[in-house]
């Protein structure tokens, strides 16, 4: 299987969050708590996947001036569809993440995904970029997700890890926690991709 | 089949073809998911409702009234009022409004006050959604306090507010106090029969 490399490209040596820095802003906003990271990271797969697929089946009825128009319209379909259906079975989570699952259509991820390779690729390569981009962006911001609810708030998806009445450092579910934690992420990840050269 | 150019003809055609493909997927997802949206924001009411008073067997959205902007729910069992839940809101939120479910016995006592919806900032305001803060409120009968106000102890009341958040402690208080002086102005005199139901209710709390 030569086209795994697709898949693996946005989980590691590409990673949307961790090495291209794109879609900061609800990097930065929502993972408040490790759940939301997961929310989040799924609605935003679910959108990139969709929207490359269509864009790499359309890509030849799409004249280039007006590509830009014709990939919004198709992400934003997407998304309006993940908005409907979240808020119908998953009306706990969607409260929580609310404003940020419409801002998915400006996400650069997904409008960089469709200009930068779906719209030059064939179907199957498209959407296993898709996933690995969005499963990559999942993991980034589970991680941080989790990082900081630990800190923050002693617990893991909603699961006390530490004692009721603990200390923790509060500043870390806070907006300046999200920059910090981000910052000492990306490092590790260029410090690992040093160390093991790829 | 090779890309097609840019002319105007093509721009127009693709994007309006685009367009109609995507509004007919859009209208059909609209369709159905329409249900359980509708079903799940009544679930969610109907639990509220439940979280805030005592056992009931009417249906309360099924006699709301609308006074000021705040829905109150009379519920009743075997026909006796039981009390009523009040969503009310606050606009003196650290984020601006915040909504409360709050429950009323009949004789005016809250029973119970539940977090809607809010957007406080997480680990400071959030805190009120936890027992420690929310349950100061529970049996609290707003009547016997000075100029029958419920009010944090910074301003002179008696409610410890949550360190670090004064303000969107002060804002709670707003959301039941503003919820208190229109169930007893409005609904508790022509709705809820005060003598009956407080001696059905000894039981209850």
């Amino acid at each position: 299987m030569s086209q795994i490399k697709y898949f693996t490209n946005g989980l590691f040596k590409e990673n949307p969050t961790l090495v291209l820095v794109l879609g900061t802003c609800p990097t930065l906003a929502v993972t408040t708590s490790a759940i939301n990271g997961i929310g989040m990271g799924a609605a935003t797969t679910f959108v990139l996947v969709f929207s490359n697929l269509l864009i790499a089946a359309l890509k030849n009825l799409i004249p280039n001036k007006v590509r830009i128009a014709a990939f919004i319209v198709i992400i934003a379909t997407f998304v309006t569809i993940v908005d409907l259906v979240m808020k119908a079975f998953t009306p706990d989570l969607y409260a929580t993440l609310g404003i940020f699952i419409p801002l998915i259509v400006v996400n650069c991820i997904i409008l960089g995904r469709a200009e930068a390779f779906a719209q030059k690729s064939s179907i199957m390569p498209a959407i296993l970029d898709g996933l690995g981009m969005g499963i990559g962006f999942t993991l980034a911001i589970t991680l941080m997700g989790s990082i900081r609810e630990l800190l923050g708030n002693g617990s893991i998806f909603d699961i006390k890890l530490l004692a009721e009445d603990a200390n923790t450092i509060l500043i870390f579910i806070l907006p300046p926690g999200a920059f910090i934690t981000y910052g000492y992420l990306i490092a590790m990840m260029n410090r690992m991709k040093k160390r093991y050269n790829i | 089949m090779a890309k097609l150019d840019s002319s105007l003809k093509n721009m127009i055609l693709s994007l309006l073809f685009i367009s109609i493909g995507m509004s007919a997927a859009l209208g059909f997802v609209y369709n159905l998911t329409k249900d359980p949206i509708a079903r799940a924001s009544k679930e969610k009411e109907v639990k509220a409702v439940k979280d805030v008073l005592p056992p009931f067997n009417n249906d309360p959205t099924a006699e709301i009234v609308n006074i000021e902007n705040l829905v109150f729910y009379p519920a009743s069992k075997d026909g006796v009022p039981v009390g009523c839940a009040v969503k009310t809101f606050t606009e003196k939120g650290y984020s601006g409004r915040f909504d409360l479910m709050v429950g009323f016995l009949p004789d005016g006592k809250i029973y119970n006050v539940v977090v809607l919806e809010q957007k406080e900032t997480p680990g400071l305001g959030t805190k009120m959604k936890e027992p420690k803060f929310k349950d100061q409120f529970n049996a609290l009968d707003i009547g016997i306090l000075q100029n029958k106000e419920v009010k944090v102890k910074k301003d002179g009341g008696t409610i410890d507010a949550i360190s670090a958040a004064t303000i969107s402690s002060r804002a709670f208080c707003d959301g039941v106090q503003k919820a208190y002086t229109v169930f007893m102005r409005d609904i508790a005199p022509a709705k809820m029969n005060i003598k009956d139901s407080t001696n059905n209710n000894g039981g209850n709390q």
